[in-house]
């Protein structure tokens, strides 16, 4: 019983981290809050469902594909609607909130709003067991996919010139732009990866849950909470936090029920920012 | 000048209370509820514009309205409360308990703030949903008393009730007016454009974050009273995000500058809505392009076009030598440079 709510909870972390990961870097970078972010995981889930599931496409084809499809949404809705909002929180954040209604309503209207999409799972009923712990293999997919996605993007923010870059702009971008970065690509690939992210947690999700349109508000909250207190922009922080949080509600939820864990969560994150507004590894103001 | 444009207010005035007396008795009753809605949300959206004046947005909004809705429905429902001391107290319970959340709320900005207040009304919202007593839980309440009558006036007519809604709007829309134009309104526009030289002049910013916060959920908590006794039941849903992402659009495609500009927001989309009517299920679509067309090319709001247009008149005229002309203070418009 432990040894699988300690299983569950670590699944359940590694999810939110690489939903959070890609929010705070484009949070850090642009300083704006995609409430969009959530769509851009729908919209991963659904490459799934429509080249793997409807279309027979190889589950990894698909999985490739829809990472790269989503990642440059992401890097083309940077350009049209978010880059002339760039640093402004409020207009950057309602903009976003116009995005979210468009791609709900698009993928609504394309494929249908009613049913709740399955997605049959790549590796039908198989479990893994150890000791007295079981886990399908969906789900394993899940956790190594989320770490190793995070782990290519540490090694790609402190290792290339590009993410070394993205780090600069995000720390100070008048100072970054004297040094001859450009801040508008920064941007831009900050949204391709975020997005990306976002959109390989769709993907990897896909066949475990059922994929609608309205998906993403189930994570897109969570994402945030785990932004904040992880501190805003903060990469380790989100990952932390996620971590905090993938404990706390696979417990929540297991010792209570999902409402009550949604209740303490949030009465706690009230707490936690009245305390600590500038989360748990951000600096403050 | 300054004659000049209170003249003109007086006579919008006087033109919208000709109108608001006359037209309940040309349309029919569904248009009569409609506007009667409409005047819920006029309040909503001018008191939301209130707390926007600090310079933070609050997503607490529909949940405090909600508040008040939901007291009012148990006050007057379990209680058996006439429906007057109810719209006070009820008014003053969503007070209340936008006091409460301003607590961790004053001590946050920015994303931290959305988050926080998102969070204060869910956490709200949670209860609702969780407590079947007394809230009903995810169906909400039903049954909910309508106010009665006074002589021979029956409350529960759409067209008496559209008379009430009106008269309580534009005695709430009168406060919300002098509270703008008071010296605690000047201290809030001061908060927002300069926060640390309002803190060097030893104004309480934390305080008046609370302030706001208290008197704009109060103002919500009225919106929520009229709404619940004009309509049969509520539910939790009624007050959650997605109704608080339509007050957004109203609010943002008016504009924040204006007292006016939210209200005329919310006007035209309410008829735009109508108008779509066959067309429901492509609105939030429409409503999501509205959002970022406004963002990015009339980042003012509706009520940025007659300046824009005037100052682009100007600029023909003058061959582009105008110069800005800024009649309004309050407005930070961001003219686009060519």
């Amino acid at each position: 019983m432990i040894g699988q709510t300690i299983a569950n909870a670590l699944i359940t972390s590694a999810f939110y981290a690489l939903v959070a990961v890609g929010l705070t870097l484009v949070f850090g970078v642009m300083k704006i809050v995609n409430f969009a972010h959530g769509e851009f995981y729908m919209l991963g889930a659904y490459a799934i469902y429509v080249l793997y599931a409807r279309n027979s496409w190889p589950y990894f084809a698909a999985l490739v594909m829809g990472i790269v499809l989503v990642g440059i949404l992401g890097a083309v809705t940077e350009r049209i609607i978010f880059r002339p909002l760039r640093g402004q929180l409020i207009p950057g954040f309602i903009a976003s909130i116009g995005l979210v209604f468009i791609l709900q309503v698009a993928v609504g209207r394309l494929w249908g709003v009613g049913k709740m999409k399955r997605v049959p799972a790549p590796y039908k009923g198989e479990v893994v067991r150890v000791g007295g712990v079981s886990v399908d293999v969906q789900r394993i997919m899940v956790f190594v996919g989320a770490i190793v996605l995070i782990a290519i993007l540490i090694l790609f923010l402190n290792r290339t010139r590009i993410g070394r870059a993205l780090r600069a702009s995000a720390q100070d971008a008048t100072a970054a732009a004297l040094q001859g970065i450009s801040v508008n690509r920064a941007s831009a690939i900050a949204m391709l990866i975020g997005c990306a992210m976002a959109g390989a947690a769709g993907a990897l999700m896909a066949p475990v849950m059922s994929v609608y349109p309205y998906m993403g508000g189930m994570v897109i909250w969570m994402a945030f909470v785990i932004v904040i207190i992880g501190g805003q922009g903060n990469l380790k922080g989100a990952i932390l936090a996620s971590a905090l949080f993938g404990f706390l509600d696979t417990i929540l939820t297991t010792v209570f029920d999902s409402t009550i864990s949604n209740l303490l969560i949030t009465v706690f994150l009230l707490v936690f920012l009245a305390i600590r507004p500038q989360g748990l590894l951000g600096h403050a103001e | 000048m300054r004659n000049s444009k209170t003249l003109t207010t007086t006579l919008v005035l006087v033109v919208l209370a000709v109108v608001g007396a006359v037209l309940p008795f040309l349309l029919s009753h569904y248009y009569v509820d409609l506007l009667t809605m409409l005047f819920v949300n006029i309040i909503l959206v001018s008191s939301f514009r209130l707390i926007t004046i600090i310079g933070d947005w609050s997503l607490a909004h529909l949940p405090l309205m909600g508040a008040g809705a939901y007291a009012s429905a148990l006050i007057t429902g379990t209680l058996g409360w006439p429906f007057w001391p109810s719209l006070l107290l009820s008014a003053i319970i969503a007070g209340v308990i936008a006091l409460l959340m301003s607590v961790p709320l004053s001590r946050t900005t920015g994303f931290s703030f959305f988050i926080a207040s998102y969070a204060a009304g869910e956490a709200m919202r949670l209860c609702w949903t969780r407590f079947r007593q007394p809230f009903g839980g995810h169906t909400g309440l039903a049954n909910i008393p309508d106010p009665g009558s006074i002589g021979a006036v029956d409350f529960s007519r759409p067209i008496p009730y559209y008379f009430l809604a009106l008269l309580i709007t534009a005695v709430c829309l009168w406060l919300m007016y002098r509270v703008c134009r008071s010296r605690i309104g000047a201290t809030f526009h001061a908060i927002h454009s300069q926060k640390s030289l309002a803190r060097a002049l030893g104004i309480n910013v934390v305080k008046y974050k609370m302030l706001v916060f208290v008197i704009g959920g109060f103002f919500a908590g009225v919106a929520g009273v009229i709404l619940v006794h004009r309509m049969w039941a509520i539910s939790p849903n009624q007050f959650g995000f997605t109704p608080t992402l339509y007050l957004l659009v109203w609010v943002v495609f008016g504009g924040t500058g204006t007292f006016a500009g939210p209200i005329i927001g919310v006007s035209v989309l309410t008829l735009i809505d109508q108008l779509l009517d066959p067309l429901a299920e492509w609105l939030p679509m429409f409503y999501g392009a509205i959002l970022i067309l406004t963002l990015l090319f009339l980042p003012e709001g509706l009520e940025g076009v007659p300046k824009r247009l005037q100052s682009w008149y100007r600029r023909r005229q003058d061959g582009g030598k105008a110069s800005e002309d800024s009649t309004t203070p309050e407005n930070v418009t961001t003219e686009e440079q060519d």
